[in-house]
């Protein structure tokens, strides 16, 4: 791709608190507007990367970490960042549904509040606009004043979708976002994401091997912690170059 | 004898077991209300005592223990909470939260006498406070410092980490974090905490008697500065001071001061249910 990547990974450890290493010389580029997934099987370290890069591994303490994160061509663990300003930009949506207590208003307006807008005409904007991208506004438009709560896992799913959005950010990460959906909820989330990449770039972890080939403009395979192959989805899903892509493509294990 | 037998054998002694806890305490309480009932009045609850205070009322007595009360809300209350948040919130396992964490159960085993002795040295006579009402709420507050800790600490843990996790995630700081998601849900038992560790220095007599109390006032305290009558030690006072005390008036001293704690208890109580009662989650 001729762009410059939005996030570039370059050599990356990271080792937890048990001494277990999670990740080992992970090095990636990712660009604007295009779905990236990252997928293997449990424990190869999706998640752990995915938290890095919007620094919520700093809420564990123990771990160390060697190499480079930059976001625009900047180190994101460099002093003068701001871990609450990166996180406005690399915004997280979680594999459980997670609204916080309050009216789904309160939820989608959250973030927005917390950066110290007060303005309701923005507010409502933001709201509005984010609901109807994440495919939700016309489910909720009647009852916006209602606890989160009162939705359905997949509704709570796309207002979670929908509160990362009103911060118009430039990174949604997804960590398996559709595990606890119905196939109909999943597939109105999967939809929602062809929308979502012209306006924002998508690191995704999948829920299977075939909605990551779903959805995939290009994809990394993690395994142990080290990421072996990335290609264009296309290509990974039908020709793998590595016997052991091939072999958890394929079902062999995982 | 089969299993399910044996079972229900079993149920019911546990049951009565637990039946006999309530007993003492109803005992307790209605004696105190049969025989103390018959002292209160209006002029009992507001009228200085006379006659060496064998007549009239235990008003300066039950202002004196109001203005403990609050007195100890003041000194212990935002230290306790502060306290609480740091432990649970931002300090990881290090040297000084152990010490910290270690100091807390020390404090919460020491004898209230002591805390009198402590209080007597460190504030009435080191600071030159005198026997003052600031010297006694002092005392006391530190006194209710653990128990209000740790349960607050214990309060503030029990709001689910998720709630903290997804509001960083949208980029809110710790601190808002902890303002608008831990803080909320954690108020209930925050409230709790605090209202028990008040009606328990509430009730306290030693801590009292060498930094506030005194055995009989003329007139009523007139700054923090000043020595105060206080429901617990004035009881104890009557009952084993002077001479000819009509029993009447120490039941009666005796069954405010318990309706004074179990009120605070009752809104405790109260609090928490309506707070718990909004809980979505």
């Amino acid at each position: 791709m001729p762009m410059e990547p939005l996030l570039s990974i370059k050599n990356l450890y990271f080792t937890y608190e048990d001494e277990i290493e999670a990740l080992r010389g992970i090095d990636l580029d990712i660009y604007p507007h295009e779905v990236f997934v990252l997928f293997g099987p449990s424990r190869s370290g999706k998640t752990t990367l995915l938290r890095l890069l919007n620094r919520l591994s700093d809420l564990k303490t123990g771990c160390s970490r060697q190499g480079l994160i930059e976001f625009k061509g900047k180190n994101i663990f460099a002093p003068d960042v701001v871990a609450s300003d990166l996180r406005r930009n690399i915004s997280m949506v979680f594999a459980v549904p997670s609204p916080l207590p309050g009216s789904i208003y309160d939820n989608l307006t959250y973030g927005l509040r917390m950066a110290g807008i007060r303005d309701t005409t923005v507010l409502d904007e933001q709201v509005v606009k984010s609901l109807q991208q994440a495919a939700l506004w016309d489910e909720v438009k009647d009852r916006l004043h209602k606890s989160a709560f009162t939705l359905s896992g997949g509704q709570q799913q796309r207002l979670c979708i929908a509160r990362s959005l009103a911060l118009e950010p430039e990174v949604i990460l997804l960590d398996n976002p559709t595990s606890g959906l119905d196939p109909l909820s999943t597939s109105v989330v999967e939809d929602s994401l062809q929308e979502l990449k012209q306006h924002y770039c998508i690191i995704m972890v999948p829920h299977s091997v075939q909605q990551a080939a779903r959805i995939a403009d290009r994809a990394g395979f993690m395994l142990d912690g080290e990421l072996i192959e990335v290609e264009r989805g296309a290509t990974l899903f039908t020709r793998p170059r590595d016997q052991r892509t091939e072999d958890y493509i394929t079902g062999r294990f995982g | 004898m089969s299993r399910q037998q044996a079972q229900k054998v079993i149920v019911a002694i546990i049951t009565a077991i637990a039946a006999l806890v309530v007993i003492p305490t109803i005992l307790v309480i209605a004696f105190i209300v049969i025989q103390g009932i018959g002292a209160i009045s209006w002029e009992f609850l507001t009228a200085m005592p006379r006659n060496g205070m064998r007549e009239g009322g235990i008003m300066p007595a039950i202002l004196g223990t109001v203005l403990l009360t609050f007195g100890t809300f003041i000194a212990c209350i935002p230290l306790a909470i502060g306290t609480a948040i740091y432990l649970a919130e931002y300090a990881g396992e290090n040297r000084l939260t152990r010490w910290v964490r270690l100091a807390i159960v020390n404090l919460a085993g020491i004898p209230s006498i002591v805390y009198g002795l402590f209080g007597l040295g460190a504030f009435v006579l080191f600071l030159k406070l005198g026997t003052s009402i600031l010297a006694g709420s002092l005392t006391l507050g530190i006194m209710t410092l653990p128990v209000v800790i740790s349960t607050a600490e214990e309060a503030i843990l029990a709001v689910p980490q998720r709630f903290r996790v997804v509001s960083l995630s949208l980029g809110a700081t710790r601190w808002q974090t902890i303002r608008h998601q831990v803080l909320p849900h954690a108020l209930p038992g925050i409230l709790t905490g605090v209202i028990l560790g008040l009606s328990r220095a509430a009730g306290e007599t030693a801590p009292l008697l060498f930094t506030v109390a005194a055995f009989y006032l003329p007139d009523l305290p007139a700054s923090w500065f000043d020595q105060t009558m206080a429901l617990p030690y004035h009881l104890y006072v009557i009952s084993t001071q002077v001479p000819d005390m009509p029993v009447s008036i120490q039941y009666g001293t005796a069954l405010v001061l318990l309706l004074f704690v179990l009120s605070l208890t009752l809104v405790a109580a109260i609090v928490r249910t309506r707070m718990r009662r909004r809980r979505e989650w």
